[in-house]
């Protein structure tokens, strides 16, 4: 059995008509759909168990806290990461990446580098031109090659001994470009930088393992793997995390407290202040356990098949032009596109008008669409429950765009 | 592969305004010139104005934009010629909507709004 026959009727949603059509849901690079698994065990949390958590002596209290520290947990496996201390429980992705800048902002001299890549989401390219503004560093960008890699050459030649940070994507957002993360991280380590890895695009689709990709920092949300919205992870280092000052203060994120200083909880907690999303740690380690019954090679063979499949019948179109690289190991499962004399936000519209759901526009990366030369592109993104019937209604869709404006 | 035509999902004015803008184009000797991005989609639109004795008697536009914004700073740059400025400055998202005949869905209404917002940089307007 196909993945997706399997997947299929575990998500709800997929049972809606839109525009008089049944929804084919090509946007979850943009945001996943949720299992029926997730919703019930968010449900059956705030039925039964809801109460805040670490400080509520009474059995709700610590029902709620031995859920919420079940979702560490369960990270931690999911991502081989070392030690559960180093999984940070944050808001999404990009309150992760701002964590981090902001964090590392603290180190930070004027004529510091940070170095990113064209290919990045805006999420980690503002935080770091932020860190930069508040302490005098640079950003620097490595650049991308026209078949839509990092050029590793150029990389070589931009990290230097003032190179403090090396931040970038694990898979682009737009062109499905998996970057060489151990390789770029351990030439980082050699003149003493921090790496930190936006992994929302990876995560979803690949096992990753942070004992192997050798960064300091992993980022990634939940609500791109199945789970909820509100939640995320920061994986880091400890030996990092530790040599780091936190930058964001409340409840929970303290031992001691008097009027005037203050001393600082261990890890994790030293870096989650307030009440946690708690519901959404919970839909977090349902939608890890959906993953993991599934297999996440499985999944990834799942993505590179249909991403193979979009690729070859789109590139089939008559003036439809696919960005990114050409094989489909070397890319995630999204898949952008521009149909020649049609604007981005048209193609989408028309295509919603089918009952097909695409993203369109920027993808929050107009440093990348410079580079393409494009205000914009179509994107097509999959997720398990996809079949390759809703990319053959994608393509036949896509053929009959050019007549319809 | 089978080819269905899509539902007409844009009014024939705005598809036709697309396909042939009437005031696109570099306006030579214009007195007032503004550009504005949208930051949903990263559309970007030049109002190019020539003004004389308070009076507008040429505008073009030129754009990176959807077929609703291109159509909709179509019928600005249209509507405003021949008008003085304060009358052009008080042209309203209505106006332009009752030209292209079409109901906007609330996420692209700002394609709409850009060179209204555009023309009233031009004309030094707050907006």
């Amino acid at each position: 059995m196909r993945l997706d026959e399997i997947t299929r009727p575990d998500f709800p949603i997929l049972e809606r008509i839109v525009n008089g059509r049944p929804l084919v849901y090509l946007d979850s690079a943009a945001s996943s759909q949720k299992p029926r698994t997730v919703l019930e065990a968010m449900t059956r949390y705030y039925e039964r168990s809801h109460s805040n958590v670490h400080r509520s002596i009474h059995t709700l209290g610590e029902e709620a806290t031995e859920l919420y520290e079940i979702a560490r947990d369960r990270v931690q496996r999911f991502i081989g990461a070392p030690a559960r201390e180093e999984v940070i429980l944050t808001r999404g992705t990009t309150d992760g990446l701002n964590l981090v800048a902001d964090a590392i902002a603290q180190t930070l001299r004027p004529g510091d580098e940070i170095l990113i890549t064209e290919m990045e989401h805006h999420s980690n390219v503002i935080p770091w031109q932020m860190a930069a503004r508040r302490t005098g560093a640079t950003v620097k960008a490595i650049p991308v090659t026209g078949d839509g890699f990092l050029d590793l050459a150029a990389y070589e030649r931009l990290l230097g001994e003032r190179t403090r940070v090396v931040a970038f994507t694990h898979v682009s957002n737009v062109l499905g470009t998996i970057t060489p993360v151990a390789d770029i991280c351990r030439r980082a380590r050699s003149v003493g930088a921090f790496t930190v890895v936006d992994g929302a695009q990876a995560v979803p689709h690949m096992a990753v393992d942070m004992a192997e990709l050798g960064c300091d920092f992993y980022v990634f949300s939940s609500h791109k793997i199945l789970g909820p919205t509100g939640i995320g992870v920061l994986w880091g280092r400890r030996a990092v995390l530790e040599r780091l000052e936190p930058t964001r203060g409340g409840g929970e994120m303290i031992k001691e407290v008097w009027i005037d200083r203050a001393q600082w909880n261990d890890l994790p907690w030293r870096f989650e202040p307030g009440t946690p999303p708690i519901a959404e740690a919970i839909g977090l380690t349902a939608a890890i356990e959906y993953l993991e019954k599934l297999s996440m090679e499985r999944i990834q063979e799942h993505g590179r098949e249909l991403t193979a499949l979009c690729v070859e019948a789109l590139s089939a179109v008559v003036g439809v032009t696919v960005y990114g690289p050409r094989q489909p190991e070397q890319r995630g499962a999204v898949v952008a596109f521009s149909v020649e004399g049609l604007h981005p936000h048209d193609v989408a519209a028309l295509l919603d008008a089918e009952g097909i759901a695409v993203r369109a526009g920027h993808h929050c990366a107009q440093p990348l669409m410079r580079c393409l030369g494009v205000t914009g592109t179509s994107r097509a993104s999959f997720s398990v429950f996809n079949s390759p019937e809703d990319v053959d209604r994608l393509a036949t869709a896509v053929a009959g765009l050019s007549s319809a404006l | 592969m089978s080819v269905t035509a899509p539902p007409a999902l844009y009014s024939d004015v705005i598809r036709d305004r697309w396909r042939h803008p009437r005031r696109r184009g570099d306006l030579a000797g214009a007195t007032a010139v503004a550009e504005d991005v949208n930051p949903l989609c990263g559309d970007r639109v030049r109002m190019m104005l020539q003004v004389r004795d308070d009076r507008i008697s040429a505008a073009r536009f030129l754009g990176d934009s959807c077929a609703i914004c291109t159509a909709s700073a179509d019928v600005v740059a249209e509507l405003v010629e021949g008008r003085r400025a304060a009358e052009a400055a008080a042209l309203d998202v209505s106006d332009v909507l009752d030209v292209l005949q079409s109901d906007v869905r609330p996420t692209r209404m700002r394609c709409v709004t850009l060179p209204l917002t555009v023309l009233g940089a031009a004309l030094g307007v707050k907006a």
